[in-house]
């Protein structure tokens, strides 16, 4: 080429610029057809699968029969100053407020955050307690969040008065609760979240389930 | 040591071309993907079909490619599939999906599919690039899921197995297996 050795070559050399903008154009329409594709083909399957996860998770907190509106459609996002916004499920009976699906999330897990939904009565007693999202160790944190975690069943039908504040931690710490051999670090942290979530209900319920619905049934 | 890597035969059967033993480009996704049999199989078969989708594209795109923007191209072609890959796995393998999701992102980050793009499919023909990245493919699965099934297996005897370490462990051991075994043939 004439331009050998003068200085910069330019980025793309004359002859071939209009066959590399057809190329980068068909990659585009490729990335294009194929993004657009998929999330169009899936998008009402994963929507689905979203509304349902929801089901199941409520159902394992707050018992079936206690509530008769849709607690997966009333939800209310509560900004609680911690950054993220905190969901709320709320179950009623006869339009009257019963009992609520909180989800919390503990910063102090052995290896990272650990997510909580907690099903709380309007009486401040723990319905259900179910592990959402942990990054516990394989096989000793991550036995708090099992589906037969003697942590989370210990905590069902606890309240602020049962035991008194103070002891609702660990043994370890001269609380009520018994861990998980070897996962005293995940298991506190979990009885800590579970009893933030109920002192954060019990203290605001009555605004809480005066808030109009974040998610209109769409 | 002599390898097919980088002429892109793909006639030496998954043993050879396996890329985690041969290359180590696929190291990373192991560690935290190999931690049972069935999430080695998924994200080995979700890398299989990035892998041969990417390849027989990229066989067709390379030749308008500028050569200086082949790469982030490829990365760009490379992400796209791999989105549309989480998309059809969250879809219509919910449950594995659960245990795996957070990972099939991470496919992208996987070098072994941008080397074989760069390596092979951008010099060859449609159906040499997809038989390359049907080979590839299948040997990082096999190399997932037997991971995973001996880190399922040991996991309860040896704690290590579970940890992510376990992974680096097992992958040495049968690094040197391998080595072992290749000397044997050489020196009688």
């Amino acid at each position: 080429m004439s331009t050998l050795g003068a200085g910069q070559p330019p980025i793309l050399p004359e002859p071939g610029r209009a066959r590399a903008v057809a190329g980068l154009a068909a990659l585009l329409l490729v990335v294009v057809l194929v993004v657009g594709g998929a999330w169009r083909n899936t998008r009402h399957v994963i929507a689905d699968h979203a509304d349902r996860g929801v089901l199941t998770e409520i159902a394992a907190v707050l018992p079936a029969g206690l509530y008769d509106n849709s607690p997966a459609r009333d939800l209310v996002q509560l900004d609680t100053g911690g950054g993220q916004p905190v969901p709320v499920h709320r179950a009623r009976r006869n339009g009257r407020p019963v009992a609520a699906a909180v989800t919390v999330v503990t910063p102090d897990g052995y290896a990272g955050p650990i997510r909580l939904l907690v099903g709380i009565s309007t009486d401040g007693r723990v319905l259900g307690v179910r592990v959402q999202a942990h990054t516990e160790t394989p096989g000793i944190g991550a036995a708090v969040a099992a589906d037969d975690s003697p942590v989370l069943a210990g905590l069902v039908g606890r309240s602020l008065a049962d035991p008194p504040e103070a002891r609702w931690t660990v043994r370890n710490d001269g609380g009520e609760f018994d861990a998980i051999a070897g996962a005293t670090v995940s298991s506190r942290a979990v009885i800590g979240g579970v009893r933030r979530a109920v002192q954060y209900f019990t203290t605001h319920k009555d605004e809480i389930f005066a808030l109009p619905t974040a998610v209109a049934g769409q | 040591m002599t390898n097919d890597r980088d002429t892109g035969k793909a006639t030496h059967g998954p043993w050879w071309s396996t890329s985690g033993l041969v290359g180590l480009a696929g190291l990373f996704p192991l560690l935290a993907v190999s931690r049972s049999f069935a999430t080695g199989l998924a994200l080995g078969i979700a890398s299989l079909a990035v892998l041969c989708t990417s390849n027989v594209l990229v066989a067709g795109l390379a030749g308008s490619i500028p050569s200086r923007l082949r790469v982030p191209a490829f990365l760009v072609l490379i992400a796209a599939l791999v989105t549309a890959v989480d998309l059809l796995f969250q879809a219509h393998w919910f449950a594995l999906y659960d245990q795996v999701g957070l990972f099939v992102p991470l496919i992208v980050t996987n070098g072994l599919i941008v080397a074989r793009a760069e390596a092979v499919a951008a010099h060859r023909g449609w159906w040499r690039a997809l038989l390359d990245g049907l080979v590839y493919g299948a040997g990082f699965t096999l190399l997932l899921s037997g991971l995973g099934a001996v880190r399922e297996l040991l996991a309860p005897a040896l704690l290590v197995a579970a940890l992510p370490a376990g992974a680096l462990f097992l992958l040495a051991a049968l690094l040197a297996l391998r080595q072992a075994w290749l000397h044997g043939r050489r020196s009688p």
